[in-house]
């Protein structure tokens, strides 16, 4: 029960431009995709959890991998990223947003990212990604691979990414940045923040309201520091960060997808837009096609557990007495009170309203399947059935 | 008069006459975090010092508890299945988990008392 980090791992891990920051507020500091981050902060994951709901937390997303993808016009870049992964980005419009995966050639996912298409038109052929930190060294060098001669990947290490994310998180970033108020959901733009420049997007993972701020590092620490000076605002750690995603159904990279998992085992169908489906044309569009066509043989649910006790990723699922399936995240939902998971199971026992059964340390916990995201998402606009839009 | 004797793995036993009352220090609480759920074993049971006593869960993680002495399972600690947050407000209160009979108590010289316990936490 100790988060110790070995000091030889200790000296090959990196931090972000907030380190001293997260250090200076208090922050328990744990190893995470190859960085010291934040696992939460001295009021505590619950505490965390609940004000981002209520309120408006700030996350250091910094470790993600932000990289520009560049080609003459719109048109080839888009067809460059097209032939790595299932979304429509050839019509993107301008300052639109999109979440995608990023495909093998049997239709597996290596990372989920977001592709951000610059509203400025003098910007043109230009896109924004942000991969997970995990795999983004791998990411790069896979897109890059791939890419046309006149198509080029630029990864920039030397940017910083700050969330901020609840009901409040609109209120809060509108006094140091005008142009957050009308920014719609899925939709970015260049900003001042304080007369600093920034990028920023209505979008996040915890199913509320919220930004995603992109900003040259050294403009990292002024930013937050500000946005920690709004009465609205508290910081979270990696631990709020986890619930809050998963009561919003949202998928954790390494976790609820890998290359075992194709994006429609993984319910995320809604992120394959119909031209896509249609022409096919990216890794794996064969069997994503058939997948399509046929039903998959396993999809993600959610599972919602009785009684108090959690069930955890590895634990299996049962019905009628046999294995049918596993869970691959699990955990306290503190806004429901209540222990939740998500897991594959075999269609059949896909529906809402399913009792299954999730092993752990030998014991049956009886859970039912449940419609995803277990809490409403609140995002600025009329929610959809979608977790992070269509 | 009791005494409370500390294992390296952070659970205390405070020994009352003939029975140990076991849970997991201040120190483990604050490790933890947030604590949401606490599985207890059957009262009867017998545990094996070293051997899995009971399962904490934090919002993050499940972590064994393990028997900081061998003994017969007396009582539980039935307030931790409505109100699991007791192990952080008073861990070694009323956050109890569960209390044993010893069966040997020359086990309980293989712990720390408080002093070497407060000495083994500043080497973490």
């Amino acid at each position: 029960m100790t988060d110790a980090v070995d000091p030889f791992i200790k000296t090959l891990l990196h931090t972000t431009p907030l380190f001293a920051a997260h250090v200076a507020l208090g922050a328990r500091i744990v190893p995470f995709a190859g960085y010291e981050m934040p696992v939460q902060y001295p009021d505590g994951i619950l505490a965390e959890h609940h004000w981002t709901r209520a309120h408006a937390g700030l996350f250091d997303v910094s470790h993600m991998g932000q990289a520009l993808l560049e080609g003459p016009d719109h048109a080839t870049t888009a067809r460059a990223l097209e032939a790595l992964l299932p979304a429509d980005i050839l019509n993107l419009k301008p300052g639109q947003q999109r979440y995608s995966q990023l495909l093998d050639d049997a239709g597996g996912i290596l990372d989920d990212l977001m592709v951000t298409r610059p509203v400025d038109p003098a910007e043109d052929g230009r896109l924004l990604l942000v991969v997970n930190a995990a795999g983004k060294a791998a990411d790069f060098a896979h897109i890059a691979r791939h890419l046309p001669e006149n198509v080029r990947l630029t990864p920039q290490p030397d940017r910083a990414l700050i969330a901020i994310q609840g009901p409040e998180a609109v209120i809060a970033l509108a006094r140091h940045c005008a142009e957050a108020e009308g920014l719609a959901f899925m939709t970015a733009t260049p900003a001042r923040f304080d007369g600093l420049p920034v990028h920023i997007s209505r979008s996040g993972y915890t199913g509320e309201d919220g930004f995603e701020i992109s900003m040259a590092e050294g403009d990292a620490p002024a930013i937050w520091t500000a946005l920690l000076g709004e009465p609205e605002v508290k910081p979270i750690g990696l631990g709020a960060r986890d619930s809050l995603r998963l009561e919003a159904g949202l998928c954790l990279y390494g976790h609820d997808i890998d290359t075992t998992t194709s994006p429609v085992e993984a319910a995320l169908v809604w992120s394959i837009q119909k031209r896509r489906r249609t022409e096919g044309g990216f890794p794996g569009a064969a069997r994503i096609q058939q997948e399509l066509a046929e039903g998959p043989s396993r999809v993600r649910v959610g599972l919602k557990l009785e009684g108090r006790a959690p069930a955890r990723e590895g634990a299996e699922i049962v019905h009628d007495g046999a294995v049918v399936g596993i869970v691959t995240s699990g955990g306290f939902a503190p806004s429901l009170n209540a222990p939740i998971a998500m897991g594959y199971v075999p269609p059949a026992l896909a529906a809402p309203g399913t009792a299954l059964h999730l092993l752990m340390r030998g014991k049956p916990l009886a859970a039912t399947v449940t419609t995803l995201p277990f809490i409403p998402a609140r995002y600025a606009r009329a929610a959809k059935a979608n977790p992070v839009g269509a | 008069m009791s005494s409370v004797r500390y294992s390296k793995d952070h659970e205390y036993v405070r020994v009352e006459g003939d029975t140990g009352v076991v849970g997991i220090s201040a120190y483990a609480q604050s490790q933890l975090g947030d604590v949401v759920f606490v599985e207890l074993p059957e009262v009867g049971k017998t545990v094996a010092l070293g051997k899995e006593a009971a399962v904490v869960e934090s919002v993050k993680a499940a972590s064994e508890v393990y028997a900081p002495v061998s003994g017969e399972v007396v009582e539980v600690n039935t307030e931790l299945e409505g109100n699991p947050a007791l192990v952080n407000e008073e861990p070694e209160g009323s956050g109890w988990f569960l209390k044993l009979k010893i069966t040997n108590p020359a086990e309980l010289d293989t712990l720390m008392d408080e002093a070497a316990y407060k000495a083994f936490l500043e080497t973490l």
